[in-house]
């Protein structure tokens, strides 16, 4: 090929993908420019809303009538919460798994997998009843227990494909060296495992952060998540488009950026290693 | 003290019987060599002597203790990986103190043995790199380092030099022979490598599916090979095994001559043969002959014997150099 | 690595994420079955009764069910289509050589990570609402009129949300894949004379089949739930035409307060997921050997 050829093709494919990912990208796009519109000017034509004037009333009316920052905090401290209780519980599971490997190992990894296949509603209702009775319904800590035990076999099998690929000799030279099993994960494992371990805290955070079933089924309004606050939305009174933008743009902006740093670990981590 | 004794020593994984049973004596400050060809269970019965796999029956004592059932830790030995296994996120005087932390040790002593152990393996310069940054020798040499100062009861090696470069292998062959003979500390290597078996150890353990076939001194097992096995695997090249009316003249069912006891003439001899491949190393010539009703017999002749392809030559052994093996395959 | 005493601790390090997982599973999971033999509402507490098959029988019976079910799999197959050939075209266009690939990647993975009820409601309200939506301006300027997506195209509408959300996923896994695909095999295949479709069918294709099967095999899993987005646009409706068995669980147990009812169907959906998972386990397991 030529290099004029070349140049072409790459002028071709440059405007080709360029388009198709404005398009993928334009709904939020559109959604973060109406949020910094007036209510009716969002409601506008497209050319005419774009023309309008710019304002970040919504912003301020979303926290001053909805008490925006307490749904996020509920937000921030359940995908945490629940990602730290999966990664302690996760961790010396993956360990054994990946450098005790037994004769079961593999079933037991399915088998975790195959729970997350259990679909949410099938235990629905006695969830539901037993977090009535336990007085779990709309706390927090109800939804971190929940959330925990959904992404436990994700987590669980992120860090046992992160943890597979530590040679295992590194770990033997550990124990001949004199170490115990504690210092062995603290000073060798965990410190070798910090790039797996933190992109499976991003990618949990990220998964738990956009959970739509439990959070939507399990909280009402004080533990409520920014899931279930912007599901108010799907009842509206009068115009609303901006302010549902600018509640929606801060509700997405911060896992938004967490994703585009995790892309690269996201494909391994959510394809179980399957996929590099 | 470095005394290691392994009595009746089995090893199964499940089903496979990788070592039958198996005793050893392994004396204070030998440097003792495992040789045989791959998958015979040398790396096994080396992990089993660190206790990094349990023993399936019978006993490992160090000096006189039984360590059986003890954790590696506990054994007082340090072992040197193939791959090094060097901890990538530590310095390396860090990857060097790591045993010693785990011991316990004040700060003043660590930083002393560390310093000692960098200085006798040229790694002072380099203490604040991390493994990444350095080349396979030197970190071959952390490796080591991280073993010696633990002045452990023996050393144990698994391939260590399978990684490097001819000649850099050549030269850590020299540093540990050295090492060996500073700290007369016990040593249990492992290698392919027949140059590295002949001149390290003092004592072979040619190894053969799981079984000791004979163990010796460098030199007796390459005089004195107690059986087919041993002869055909120590030397380089292999020694040359006939079988047939040529053994059966001497009073044997198989004979051997080793390539360098051969002596090889253009006007006349015993065998009359005919040279197919002759590989010129320089300082030797290797000649593959074939004669008539023998395998294809190796000739090691000076550097520069100048035969080709098609010539005729005559071999003739030296009487005294022919080893004779009896039907089951022992030396007569 | 294997000694007895690291077994041992091997064991205990295990037995706290098993245990829990199959406290998980076992212990809701029995409660649905005990409550799906039972008449149970909410609203009528107390009056609790064995009733055998009968809850079965209803849910099973209620043409919602049949709709249900089909919507399921239409939702479930129409994404899968959507996503795995259009990220296949997305993931070949941008492996070819460009300017400006990091920022485009970025572009078209943002939507993976917007959650659903945002995207649901965004696409509802700003795009698909038939009076100030885009879609209904543009008809208007066309001087078409504008169409009413979710009344009249219910699922075909939530299709197109959840496909938008699950095509930036797709995309990414399956370019990823082609990233690792040997250049020199290409070469080789391109010396020996096939044409740009014979590359594509021959070796391409071939080599994407492990990652197609794991995005197959994680959107069902996820596909099989969506639920957030129906409960935000259509509630089900109208009627049934956008209910998914998800949702009518949701509606038979928590909106009519039928905790039988809504047991038994949490047991069928448990069936029903089952069903697939064995056959998707199948698939994946024989694939993450390789
Ligand atoms: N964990 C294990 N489980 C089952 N079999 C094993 C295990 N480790 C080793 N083996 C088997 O034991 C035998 C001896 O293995 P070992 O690694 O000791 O050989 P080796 O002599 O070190 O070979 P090499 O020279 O190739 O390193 C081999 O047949 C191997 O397949
Ligand atoms: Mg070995």
């Amino acid at each position: 090929m030529s290099r004029r050829i070349t140049a072409r093709r790459t002028l071709i494919v440059t405007l080709a993908a360029w388009t198709v990912g404005f398009l993928i990208f334009f709904p939020i796009l559109w959604t973060v420019l109406i949020s910094f519109k007036s209510e009716g000017d969002a409601i506008k034509a497209p050319f005419a809303m774009l023309m309008s004037d710019w304002t970040f009333a919504s912003y301020e009316q979303v926290q001053t009538r909805s008490n925006y920052s307490r749904h996020f905090m509920n937000s921030v401290v359940i995908s945490l919460g629940s990602t730290l209780v999966a990664l302690a519980i996760a961790i010396p599971a993956a360990w054994a798994m990946a450098f005790v490997p037994g004769k079961r190992t593999k079933d037991v990894l399915m088998w975790m997998l195959s729970t997350k296949m259990m679909p949410a509603v099938g235990v629905l209702i006695p969830l539901y009843l037993l977090f009535r009775d336990l007085g779990l319904l709309d706390t927090r800590t109800g939804l971190v227990i929940v959330l925990t035990l959904i992404n436990l076999p994700i987590v669980i099998w992120m860090l046992y494909t992160y943890f597979k690929e530590i040679p295992g000799e590194i770990l033997e030279a550990a124990r001949m060296d004199g170490a115990t099993l504690r210092s062995e994960i603290l000073y060798i494992l965990t410190p070798m495992a910090v790039p797996g371990i933190a992109s499976t805290l991003l990618l949990n955070v990220i998964l738990a952060w956009n959970e739509a079933f439990w959070t939507l089924q399990l909280t009402t309004s004080r533990a409520a998540p920014l899931t279930q606050f912007i599901a108010s939305y799907s009842s509206p009174e009068g115009l609303f488009y901006a302010k549902l933008s600018a509640a929606s743009t801060m509700a997405i902006a911060p896992i938004l950026i967490l994703g585009w740093f995790s892309q690269k670990q996201l494909v391994r981590g959510l394809t179980f290693g399957a996929v590099k | 003290m470095g005394k290691i004794t392994l009595r009746n020593v089995q090893k199964r994984f499940g089903e496979a019987v990788v070592i039958p049973s198996l005793d050893l004596d392994i004396e204070d400050g030998e440097f003792v060599v495992f040789v045989g060809p791959s998958g015979c269970g040398k790396s096994t019965l080396l992990r089993l002597i660190a206790g990094l796999e349990d023993v399936s029956d019978g006993q490992i004592l160090i000096d006189g203790r039984n360590a059986t059932e003890m954790p590696p830790a506990k054994r007082g030995l340090a072992m040197v990986f193939q791959s090094y296994a060097l901890y990538p996120h530590m310095t390396v005087r860090k990857n060097i103190a790591f045993p010693l932390k785990m011991a316990k040790m004040d700060r003043a002593e660590i930083d002393r043995r560390v310093d000692n152990a960098a200085r006798v393996l040229n790694l002072t310069n380099y203490l604040d790199r991390r493994p990444g940054q350095l080349s396979g020798g030197q970190r071959q040499r952390v490796a080591i380092g991280r073993a010696i100062v633990r002045e452990p009861a023996a050393f144990l090696f698994d391939e260590p030099l399978s990684n490097l470069d001819a000649a850099l292998r050549v030269n850590m062959r020299l540093e540990i022979t050295e090492l060996h003979q500073s700290l007369k500390t016990t040593m249990i290597y492992v290698t392919h490598d027949q140059v590295e078996a002949m001149t390290m150890a003092d004592k072979i353990v040619v190894l053969n599916a799981g079984r000791i076939e004979q163990v010796g001194s460098p030199l007796t097992l390459y005089r004195s090979p107690a059986n087919l096995f041993v002869a055909g695997f120590i030397g380089s090249p292999k020694m040359n095994l006939i079988a047939g009316p040529e053994a059966a003249s001497r009073g044997a069912t198989t004979i051997g001559i080793r390539p360098e006891h051969l002596d090889i003439s253009r006007d006349g001899g015993e065998w009359p043969g005919e040279v197919g491949v002759s590989e010129h190393l320089g300082s030797d010539t290797f000649l593959h002959v074939h004669v008539k009703g023998m395998p294809t017999l190796t000739v090691r002749a000076g550097g520069e014997f100048g035969v080709h392809h098609g010539d005729r030559v005559w071999l003739t052994p030296q009487p005294d150099k022919i080893h004779r093996f009896g039907p089951d395959g022992r030396a007569i | 690595m294997a000694t007895q005493h690291s077994k041992t601790a091997a064991r205990l390090m295990i037995s706290p994420a098993v245990i829990l997982l199959f406290l998980w599973m076992i212990v809701p999971l029995s409660m649905t079955l005990y409550f799906s033999f039972l008449r149970y509402n909410l609203l009528m507490p107390g009056m609790e009764s064995f009733t055998g098959w009968d809850n079965y029988y209803y849910f099973l019976t209620d043409p919602a069910f049949a709709a249900a079910l089909t919507n399921t799999l239409l939702l479930v197959g129409g994404v899968l289509l959507i996503t795995i050939v259009g990220g296949t075209a997305l993931a070949l266009l941008l492996d070819q050589p460009m300017w400006g690939q990091g920022i485009v990647r970025i572009l078209v993975i943002a939507p993976f990570f917007i959650m659903p009820t945002v995207s649901a409601l965004v696409w509802k309200n700003m795009f698909m609402n038939p009076v100030n939506g885009m879609f209904a301006h543009i008809a208007r300027a066309l001087g078409m009129q504008p169409f009413d997506f979710l009344a009249h195209a219910p699922l075909a509408s939530i299709i197109g949300i959840v496909a938008w959300q699950w095509l930036p996923f797709a995309t990414l896994i399956l370019l990823t894949a082609l990233q690792s695909l040997d250049r020199e095999q290409m070469e080789a295949a391109e010396m020996d004379g096939a044409s740009p479709v014979a590359r594509f069918v021959y070796i391409t294709l071939p080599h994407l089949t492990r990652a197609i099967t794991v995005v197959v095999l994680i959107q069902t899993i996820f596909l099989l739930g969506v639920f957030a987005e129906i409960l935000v646009t259509t509630n089900g409706g109208p009627g049934t035409a956008s209910t998914n068995i998800t949702y009518l669980v949701y509606a038979q147990s928590l909106l009519n307060y039928d905790v039988g009812g809504g047991s038994a169907g949490g047991i069928v959906a448990v069936i029903l997921a089952n069903i697939v998972a064995i056959f998707l386990m199948r698939m994946i397991g024989k694939n993450l050997d390789a």
